[in-house]
């Protein structure tokens, strides 16, 4: 215990001193690696809360509507009611507890599993969707809209960081870290027994007493809670909403995506998983848009291509490593040292 | 204790049990027989709120528990065991009965009390509760057990346990329903035993229902049960065909 006290103490401190790092390796590239390593860590934050539910067998494909659901209605507040997103977000993160307890209590109730359980989300992810597009006068529709600056820099009121990159990079570790802590209460609480337990055999964990709806419904309930305030942030941060950069399905396919890579069932398998494919789709980025014979090639489409080679990679992932890198790495670590 | 009345489940046309009535009185080991497909499986699951009954009733200490879900049918104080022991594979051996221990019971009790309770119980049944050992390789004979220990840690005052000499050697059927004997004993658990194999159960339970086609047909002490007509019809036809065969 401890030990692990230690190692995470440990691990923040390295983690506080990167923007130190980055402006000493390479002081004029310092904003763009920032940035890479802030996003990095909002997606990290998001696929962990994913993961929550995830790893016990919960697979949403909806997760991208409670991103959006925090984006949305923090910028939306703010622009149409100018309410500060101090108030904002609070009210954001509930409204997508709402809809996923909407959602998800009918599910549970019916028993409801597996492949359909992940076509109902499906559906509400795109509904969110279709509600962003079709309320256009008010959300931009799909090419979205940004929140209204309040002042030049940044601003407590407005939760506007972003012109500070180091802050931001502080904010978005706090909130990261933040939801690591979570996971590893749930992960010490009697409540993970429960989870685990109905997520191989629902019936026995309820003769076991365990209420299975509402085990279920809390999880559910944290995880939609966390994605909408990583959502959020990630508005405030990007002072930018779209369907497509943070609601939608695409969005969900990616959550589930890293966080499948990474290893859903470790506490840090999620966020190797968004270093991993941050890394791969601004590397794919970098490649594909210097690579002369690609634009000749395929012209501006090769830009698209990273999404070919990610959906090549998730079957991959599926087929030959089903716990991720870290999943998988740790595994071999522990196999060795009992060998 | 428990008081079944008019119990009928009907699938489509079929009754698989139809106007089932019988007590369990408080203390005893009830056997509950019959051969295959007589029944008793549907009464169990209707008693252990997995099957919600197409008519009559169950009423457990004068409360009335028929339809309920399995979990508030746990929480009333009725424990269960499966006929094919399902363990949490990916929980520890204490862990998939401190679960049991944790949400099993109707009052929340301290976390420590029941890593308490889950230790003691293993302890019942003869398990280890070396708080590392997984069910990975696990034995029937102590799968079996694992079960039992699971259905006692939600403390219940009664216990209904399902054909739980299914596949094991004699000496582990022996060893298992002497197992039985003693959770009533130290616990003070009334005990419903669903078995088909009824020559060790016999030997430990203090009355008998027989159920064939959804129906019972003696309800009684076991000496009395084995001189009934009805019964020997049921059974020991097939037994003697058996021996003809051999």
């Amino acid at each position: 215990m401890n030990r692990k006290i230690l190692l995470s103490t440990l691990g923040l401190v390295v983690l506080a001193c990167v923007p130190v790092l980055i402006g000493w390796v390479n002081p004029g590239g310092s904003r763009y690696y920032l940035h890479l390593a802030i996003q990095m860590l909002l997606w990290a934050q998001i696929y962990t809360a994913w993961s929550l539910m995830g790893r016990f067998g919960l697979t949403s494909l909806g997760h991208g509507a409670f991103t959006g659901i925090g984006a949305y209605a923090t910028v939306l507040l703010w622009n149409q009611l100018g309410l500060t997103p101090l108030l904002g977000i609070p009210i954001a993160v509930a409204l997508a507890v709402v809809a996923a307890l909407l959602v998800g209590y009918p599910c549970f109730l019916q028993r409801i599993k597996g492949h359909y359980f992940a076509l109902m989300t499906m559906a509400m992810v795109e509904f969110v969707r279709l509600c962003i597009v079709g309320w256009r006068g008010v959300t931009g529709g799909s090419l979205g809209t940004q929140p209204t600056r309040h002042g030049d820099g940044v601003s407590l009121y407005a939760v506007q960081f972003e012109p500070n990159r180091v802050l931001s990079y502080f904010i978005v570790l706090a909130l990261w870290a933040g939801t690591l802590y979570v996971w590893s209460r749930v992960d010490r609480s009697m409540d993970r027994l429960a989870l685990d337990a109905l997520g191989q055999d629902e019936e026995a964990a309820a003769a076991a007493g365990v209420d299975v709806t509402r085990e279920k419904l809390k999880i559910t309930a944290i995880s939609a809670a966390l994605c909408a305030l990583g959502g959020a942030l990630f508005a405030q941060y990007q002072m930018y909403v779209s369907p497509e950069t943070i609601a939608g399905l695409g969005i969900s396919l990616n959550i589930v995506f890293g966080a499948i890579a990474g290893g859903m069932g470790v506490l840090l398998g999620p966020t190797v998983g968004a270093v991993f494919t941050q890394l791969l789709s601004e590397g794919l980025r970098v490649t594909m848009q210097s690579s002369q014979v690609l634009s000749a090639l395929f012209g501006t489409r090769a830009l698209a291509l990273d999404m070919l080679v990610y959906g090549v990679l998730l079957v991959l992932f599926i087929i030959y490593m089903p716990k991720g890198i870290l999943g998988t790495l740790l595994d071999r670590f522990a196999r060795k040292r009992s060998a | 204790m428990l008081a079944v009345r008019g119990l009928t489940k009907s699938f489509g046309g079929f009754a698989a049990v139809s106007n089932v009535s019988f007590d369990v009185r408080e203390g005893e080991i009830m056997g509950l027989i019959g051969p295959n497909g007589s029944g008793k499986s549907t009464t169990f699951s209707c008693i252990a709120g997995f099957y919600t009954p197409t008519a009559g009733s169950v009423t457990f200490d004068g409360r009335d528990i028929t339809g309920l879900g399995a979990q508030s049918i746990c929480h009333a104080g009725i424990g269960r065991t499966f006929q094919i022991p399902r363990p949490f594979a990916k929980l520890t051996v204490l862990e998939n009965v401190a679960l049991a221990a944790w949400f099993g019971q109707d009052r929340k009790t301290s976390r420590d009390k029941c890593w308490r309770q889950a230790a003691e119980a293993l302890e019942l049944v003869g398990l280890p509760t070396d708080p590392h050992s997984t069910t990975e390789g696990m034995g029937a004979a102590a799968l079996k057990k694992l079960e039992l220990a699971r259905a006692i840690a939600s403390q219940p005052r009664l216990l209904l346990a399902d054909e739980s000499l299914n596949g094991l050697d004699p000496s582990e059927m022996n060893q298992a329903a002497a197992m039985l004997d003693t959770i009533r004993k130290e616990r003070g658990i009334t005990i419903i035993w669903v078995e088909h194999i009824m020559g060790v159960l016999m030997r430990v339970v203090d009355r008998v229902v027989v159920l064939d086609h959804g129906e019972v047909i003696y309800d009684g002490d076991p000496a009395g049960s084995q001189a009934d007509p009805n019964v020997i019809a049921v059974y020991l036809g097939r037994e003697a065909a058996k021996e003809a065969a051999q």
